[in-house]
């Protein structure tokens, strides 16, 4: 399943849950409580704050020991032995690209920075979905590690604003099938 | 505890101060309507209706970026100003000085944009600014970074004149914040929260204004002595360390309006806790050091910043849904809330608050920044916080106002028609930009490819409905600001 669509059913899942509550208290605040039912909800809500308390905890504890594990960014200041090296520079307005003939199946580690002003390096797959990106930041190089598993053309846009050009800053990567020399 | 009275006497307004409040939240509305045309003429060309060109667009992008971001703050300092003062005495010079200053800012903005061509995104990333490639000067550059520091100037005065008046009724800023509560003792039920958030407004936003200032005056000094060489990485964090507090300090001012004026509507005190208190105290740590979530694309930044940039973002999530948004759904649960205007949109900030978090704190995992940041998932949540978030908490103490004005609380059919425009516009329009960003649409583009276009009608349409009820909203309230003070009986305005 694509990532992005993941995150999208989560995030409604979220946003529902909040519009839940909030619905829940509108539908019942026309309806004043006596003293008794005020107090006896007032316990109610601090056990279930209590609750989701813990809920959210545990979730943001799982979440982050999930998704930092194995850390999403490849180490900066070390060879990443990558089977296949791309200098990526940017310019206003234009990606200076070293290799644009890639091969499936295979890491590529992008050395990316800039010229001028920041840029956002992203490759954007032939689905038109973004499969990552970073900052082409002048006088830094950050390094990404990733490998292609669909063939195909990929799409390299600017996502960080550059100037009055920006939008047409692109460029294009040609993913072959591992074995394919054509 | 703040008065369950409606309309009660301190908040009245004497003749200095009426004026003055009368002169932000006028501009204010004005500014919001005018902010939010620019932004639809962004939508408008990438929808390919009514296209602007490339250089009007960013030049428009930079204004609506500026203007937004400078409005709601100046709009939510009125928030807190007109609470703050009840509790301490704050002197009306300062008040007024923040105000021509941010004006004097703002014409430099203006002028800068509008006469310089100056396009540099609100954020003004080094070394963009300096390189324009012909478009701009580097005087038009530092007219627009003059006119940000007559803002930051303007509100460290009145931030000033509130830590002194907080100090001198309270002792110091630890105990305005209540932090003497947090592990015992007997908590002051009759502290006030509008306090408690002043304070810590106090302490973040001035560092972060402190931050701009530095990173304003060393860009402006690279300029003209472009010899004097900045670090492009240390710029962007001091960039983002500020913008980020200045913009969450609008949230924290604005949110005082629905502390203050929703248990009046429900009729249920809405007392301080050790949670409430608790949930400042890390609010005002975790709003001080989240700012790394917003380079997290930066592979060079340290990882360790990186790290804490995600787990802080999940970190304050914490305090709004448990303490703040739970906190305004158990204080309207039973209660008999009185539907009016102000109580309306109260509910609806905190639920646009809330709500509008959840796309940003996923935003702050590193995995899913990678594919989301500089999309238009940003600006998606941004403007769901922004416009049914911090945007309401103002009306909300705006419609309480004219009302007080009016001697009966706003609730006309116009009003409600208002209300109902801007909430289908806002929920649409902010969830088609959440919608396009997990399509990979790109934030910031004056062109669209032909496959994003509809996304951008759909957007186009929302933000029209949208700026017809804002259009109905500062209509009347701008009406209602402008008549005289009513002449109030508290006898007869008891809620």
């Amino acid at each position: 399943m694509i990532f992005q669509n993941v995150i999208w059913v989560v995030t409604l899942t979220g946003m529902g849950l909040v519009a839940l509550g909030f619905i829940y208290a509108i539908t019942q605040a026309g309806r004043p409580a006596d003293a008794a039912e005020a107090a006896q909800a007032n316990r109610s809500s601090n056990t279930l704050r209590r609750s989701l308390f813990l809920a959210l905890l545990l979730l943001s504890i799982g979440v982050t020991w999930a998704s930092l594990r194995h850390f999403p960014i490849p180490l900066q200041h070390e060879p990443l032995q990558a089977a296949q090296v791309v200098d990526v520079v940017g310019h206003q307005w234009t990606w200076d690209v070293s290799q644009t003939h890639l091969t499936a199946g295979e890491p590529v580690e992008f050395r990316v920075t800039a010229s001028d002003v920041n840029h956002g390096f992203a490759i954007y797959a032939p689905d038109g979905r973004i499969v990552i990106q970073t900052q082409a930041m002048p006088g830094f190089t950050n390094k990404i590690l990733y490998t292609f598993h669909t063939p195909g053309t990929y799409k390299i846009m600017c996502l960080e604003y550059c100037g009055v050009a920006h939008h047409g800053m692109t460029a294009e990567l040609d993913v072959a099938a591992p074995g394919d020399k054509s | 505890m703040s008065s369950l009275e409606l309309y009660p006497q301190d908040e009245r307004l004497p003749r200095g101060e009426h004026v003055a409040f009368n002169l932000y939240m006028v501009t204010a509305l004005l500014l919001f309507v005018l902010m939010m045309l620019l932004g639809l003429t962004m939508r408008t060309t990438q929808a390919e209706w009514a296209p602007v060109q490339a250089a009007m667009f960013y030049k428009i992008m930079t204004m609506h970026g500026a203007g937004m971001v400078g409005t709601l703050s100046l709009a939510s300092t009125a928030v807190m100003w007109f609470f703050l003062r009840k509790y301490v005495s704050l002197h009306l010079w300062a008040f007024v000085s923040n105000y021509v200053l941010f004006m004097l800012g703002a014409l430099c903005i203006i002028w800068a944009v509008f006469v310089g061509n100056f396009a540099s995104a609100w954020t003004f990333l080094y070394p963009l600014p300096v390189h324009s490639m012909g478009l701009w000067s580097n005087g038009a550059a530092a007219v627009f970074m003059i006119g940000y520091l007559l803002i930051g100037v303007g509100m460290l005065l009145f931030y000033l004149d509130a830590a002194a008046a907080i100090i001198r009724r309270f002792g110091n800023l630890s105990r305005g914040l209540g932090l003497q509560w947090l592990f015992r003792g007997t908590i002051d039920p009759n502290h006030p929260k509008a306090v408690v958030a002043s304070t810590m407004v106090i302490i973040a936003n001035t560092l972060g204004i402190l931050a701009g200032a530095v990173v304003l005056v060393m860009c402006l000094i690279n300029a003209y002595d472009p010899e004097v060489a900045l670090n492009a990485l240390v710029v962007k964090n001091l960039i983002y360390w500020f913008g980020h507090m200045f913009i969450n300090a609008t949230i924290y001012m604005g949110v005082i309006a629905v502390y203050e004026l929703l248990p009046r509507y429900t009729g249920k005190p809405y007392g301080i806790s050790r949670p409430f208190l608790w949930s400042w105290a890390v609010s005002t740590v975790f709003v001080i050091i989240v700012f790394p979530h917003h380079l997290l694309m930066d592979y060079a930044e340290p990882r360790w910043m990186l790290v804490m940039g995600q787990i802080i973002s999940y970190a304050a999530g914490f305090p709004v849904f448990l303490v703040t948004a739970y906190g305004v759904l158990t204080n309207i649960h039973r209660s008999g809330l009185r539907w009016k205007m102000p109580s309306m949109l109260a509910v609806l900030a905190l639920f646009g608050w809330a709500a509008g978090i959840v796309p940003a704190i996923i935003d702050g995992t590193i995995s899913v920044n990678r594919v989301m940041h500089n999309t238009q998932w940003v600006p998606g949540h941004f403007h769901f916080y922004l416009l049914l978030g911090v945007l309401p908490m103002i009306l909300t103490l705006l419609y309480h106002v004219v009302g007080s004005r009016a001697r009966a609380p706003a609730n006309s059919r116009a009003d409600r028609l208002g209300l109902t425009l801007y909430v289908v516009g806002g929920i649409c329009f902010s969830m088609v930009f959440l919608y396009a960003g997990h399509m990979s649409v790109a934030r910031r583009f004056a062109a669209h490819l032909p496959e994003w276009v509809p996304y951008d009608r759909a957007g186009s349409i929302a933000a029209m409905v949208l700026i017809l009820g804002m259009l109905l909203f500062a209509t009347r309230l701008i009406v209602g600001l402008l008549k005289a003070p009513a002449d109030v009986d508290p006898a007869h305005r008891t809620g």
